[in-house]
């Protein structure tokens, strides 16, 4: 398991060697993604790859702890056990299917039903300018916060239902309310393991490959507007891996993925220190 | 006292709609696969060649290199992963077990298309092209830390007793391994494993450039093959309506094949324990 | 005798069991009233009944009234929450909030209520559950560092808080050694000037010792009940006195 850990940099590492003696760190900093003319900068699709996963976890945490709490404090044992394996459900299906479905079903409903209240009502934000495509930052987000909402609420209702009962009954016996039980006693009980659910869930958005590729537009820009395409580190891979032309192209492409690599091992080893050995919905 | 009651309404409240909104994308899903899905499949669709654009044809060789890939991730991943996490949970708190099962932890997060870069540089580049062998690689290194994890757990259900018990009847270590806990936890790892199949059997990215694809039936090991998940996305993304109609059927197809394991699966455990 | 509390035809359980059968009872104010009766008689789901914490329990259902000062808890316009603040309850293990610290513990309550001059009240409830000299120094430490006989003497502080006007102890040293348990009896006789305590314990020792009356109860059904002394000395019921001398339970 660990030479297949070092084997995997290692590969990374020697096949993006002619891109990093190349470019340097400016790699890390240059917006330029020009393959005719040989220059390769890593910038538009590292920003890509945080900005959606960062929105995605603004859009999906809150609804993921929401339905932790629903399953776990709120619902009747009936509703509980039919709910909690048919959200997990979700992780099951494939990627390429939730890109396919975010092309046909949510890409043009962002469009039609989405984008022009945003733009109307929030359209002096250079966030929510127009004109809006389907194809958007926005929607690879809204598709992604699907993607991870089985992870962090299943750890989350996990980690709540681990608060022993006796804490939650000593703050009810005090009169608190639900909320003020839940906000002071369950959630500082819960937060390490909450923390790490949240980390899992913003590794797997950052390494999400096919949905995002599917409907974030793949244009190499650094977007203001939420509501115009980006691209994304593992999309670029997945897009123009076969058809790069070129040593350099290739492995230019290559150390984008060792820089994802890094960057997603990182937050995993973070998430892995809080929580150990919980069972993850769907995985990687 | 009014503002915190309105505080816990609003909470409740906001609850409930959290878990009614997580599922109106899941029916979504379920519905427009279902519903565009349907009236594709046939026996023409899982049994033909696929065909250009406005000639029908099916996506049978994709189904069919599927199960080969997935057959060939399988063949390599299970065994490596059931032995190293044999070996976690037998040697436990060592630092070397230690620092692996950690790693098998972190690896399960890899982005998948890290795995396809890895077959590629691996296979793709010394072994002349892409392939079969490749797919089933970029696969395996997804498959082998989740299988490494689901077979230590297993085992270290096992109660140590267990293997106290068998110890001291005179069976040596690896006898009382194999024999006793291998056996005792069996049912654990196989769940754990077809798990992973099924989740391993829809991935998309570590295949693009490894097992790519093919207009034909399978060719062999070392030559390019479809599969279902690289066919629905290249369909989807095609320009042609006929195309994407189909996608939706090979979608169908594939949701059926991974639910269908999943639940199987499930029922089987929930019934044994 | 003047009640505080008037328990009529009390049904309760969980799902298809049936643990509480028609208790009919009156618990004096300003007394101990005392609950006995071998495990699993009910004793505990019926103090959990008089300040509404049984029916959070998933499948939990509850019959019968309940008049606190005249007015049941259990009509559809009582509130549940204000009910938890005038019945306070100590439960059967420590139970102090680890993530705040000692002060903050006894301020949770007061502070959720909206209550003035939390500084005093904090002071005030841990002077009269006997705690304040030994944690004066160390309000802002973790009271996960406090003895389980501190710790359960910080959760009475921290149901005095918020100035309920019944305590409701679920044997509240069971998990107590000699020394502490000492301590928190002769906190309960000091309390009872004050307040209405009801104090469920499987000791009847315990039960002589600090409650003015006690209730006998077995298998859900209340059995008798009257001043402690007659119950312990005279009782009129067959099992009780089995019971009393040991015989079962």
């Amino acid at each position: 398991m660990l030479a297949l850990a070092a084997l995997l940099l290692l590969v990374l590492i020697r096949d993006s060697w002619s891109a990093i003696s190349t470019f340097g760190a400016g790699f890390l900093l240059s917006t330029e993604w020009n393959p005719v003319a040989g220059r390769f900068g890593a910038l538009p699709f590292i920003y890509g790859t945080l900005v959606s996963s960062l929105l995605a976890l603004a859009i999906g945490v809150p609804l993921s702890l929401g339905i932790a709490v629903y399953l776990t404090e709120i619902a009747s044992p009936r509703v509980r056990a039919i709910l909690t394996p048919v959200i997990e459900l979700l992780a099951a299906i494939p990627s390429v299917i939730i890109g396919l479905w975010g092309i046909f079903v949510l890409a043009p409903f962002v469009r039609e039903h989405l984008a022009e209240p945003l733009m109307e009502h929030l359209g002096f934000l250079p966030l929510f300018k127009g004109p809006a495509y389907g194809y958007s930052v926005l929607t690879a987000s809204l598709v992604l916060a699907i993607m991870i909402i089985p992870i962090i609420s299943s750890i989350s209702r996990e980690a709540i239902l681990a608060v022993p009962r006796l804490q939650k009954e000593g703050a009810l016996a005090l009169g608190a309310t639900r909320f003020e039980m839940i906000t002071s006693v369950v959630l500082p009980y819960a937060r390490g393991a909450i923390f790490g659910a949240i980390m899992l869930g913003l590794g797997r958005a950052i390494g999400e490959t096919m949905a995002v590729t599917m409907v974030i537009g793949n244009t190499p820009k650094l977007f203001t507007s939420l509501l115009h395409p980006g691209y994304t580190m593992a999309a670029v891979i997945a897009n123009e891996f076969t058809e790069a032309t070129g040593d350099l192209y290739l492995s230019a492409l290559i150390e984008i993925g060792l820089i994802l690599f890094i960057i997603s091992m990182l937050v995993n080893v973070l998430a892995r220190l809080v929580i150990r050995h919980v069972r993850v919905p769907g995985g990687a | 006292m009014l503002g915190r009651k309105l505080a816990d309404r609003l909470f409740t409240g906001f609850c409930i709609a959290s878990a009614a909104l997580a599922l109106i994308p899941l029916c979504s899903m379920l519905y427009t696969i279902i519903a565009k899905g349907v009236s594709v499949i046939s026996v023409d669709f899982l049994t033909q060649l696929p065909a250009p654009a406005g000639e029908g044809g099916g996506f049978g060789n994709a189904i069919q290199g599927s199960f080969i890939v997935v057959g060939i991730a399988s063949a390599i991943g299970i065994p490596l992963g059931v032995a190293a996490g044999m070996y976690l949970a037998e040697f436990p708190n060592t630092k070397l077990s230690r620092a692996v099962s950690f790693t098998a932890d972190v690896l399960t997060g890899v982005p998948s298309i890290i795995t396809g870069i890895f077959a590629y540089a691996l296979i793709v580049v010394n072994f002349g092209g892409f392939s079969a062998l490749a797919g089933g690689v970029a696969l395996a290194t997804m498959m082998i830390p989740f299988i490494v994890r689901t077979t230590e757990e297993a085992m270290k259900l096992v109660p140590w007793e267990l293997r106290e018990a068998s110890l001291a009847l005179g069976a040596p270590r690896w006898r009382t391994t194999l024999q006793v806990v291998l056996s005792t936890a069996r049912f654990g790892i196989i769940t754990g494993t077809l798990l992973t199949v099924a989740r391993i059997a829809g991935e998309t990215a570590p295949l693009l450039f490894t097992a790519f694809s093919n207009r034909f039936w399978f060719e062999g090991l070392m030559q390019p093959v479809a599969t279902l998940p690289v066919m629905i996305y290249t369909y989807a993304i095609s320009p042609f309506d006929e195309w994407h109609a189909q996608a939706w059927g090979g979608a169908l197809v594939l949701v059926l094949m991974i639910l269908t394991l999943n639940i199987l699966v499930r029922l089987a455990a929930g019934r044994r324990w | 005798m003047e009640s505080k509390i008037e328990v009529v035809e009390l049904n309760a359980g969980f799902g298809s069991t049936h643990v509480l059968k028609n208790i009919t009872l009156s618990i004096p104010r300003n007394k101990v009233t005392a609950i006995i009766g071998p495990s699993g008689c009910g004793k505990s789901t019926f103090v959990r009944c008089l300040n509404r914490i049984h029916e959070l329990v998933p499948g939990a259902w509850v019959r019968g009234r309940v008049m606190l000062d005249g007015k049941n808890i259990y009509d559809s316009d009582a509130d549940p929450v204000e009910i938890r603040r005038r019945v306070g309850m100590v439960f059967q293990k420590p139970n102090p909030f680890p993530a705040m610290s000692i002060f903050d513990n006894v301020a949770y309550g007061p502070r959720i209520h909206r209550m003035k001059n939390i500084q005093e009240v904090v002071e005030d409830s841990l002077r009269k559950a006997a705690l304040w000299d030994e944690v004066r120094h160390r309000l802002k430490d973790s009271p996960v560092s406090l003895s389980g006989g501190q710790q359960q003497r910080l959760c009475i502080a921290r149901a005095l808080a918020v100035k309920p006007e019944v305590i409701l102890f679920d044997e509240p040293c069971s998990a107590l050694d000699p020394v502490s348990t000492a301590k928190i009896e002769e906190l309960i006789l000091e309390l009872k000037e004050s307040y209405t305590i009801v104090i469920v314990t499987h000791n009847m020792q315990q039960a002589a010792r600090v409650a003015d009356y006690t209730a006998f109860f077995l298998m859900g059904e209340l059995i008798e009940f009257g001043e402690t002394a007659q119950i312990f000395e005279n009782p009129r019921d067959k099992r009780t006195e089995d019971y009393i001398t040991g015989r079962f339970g």
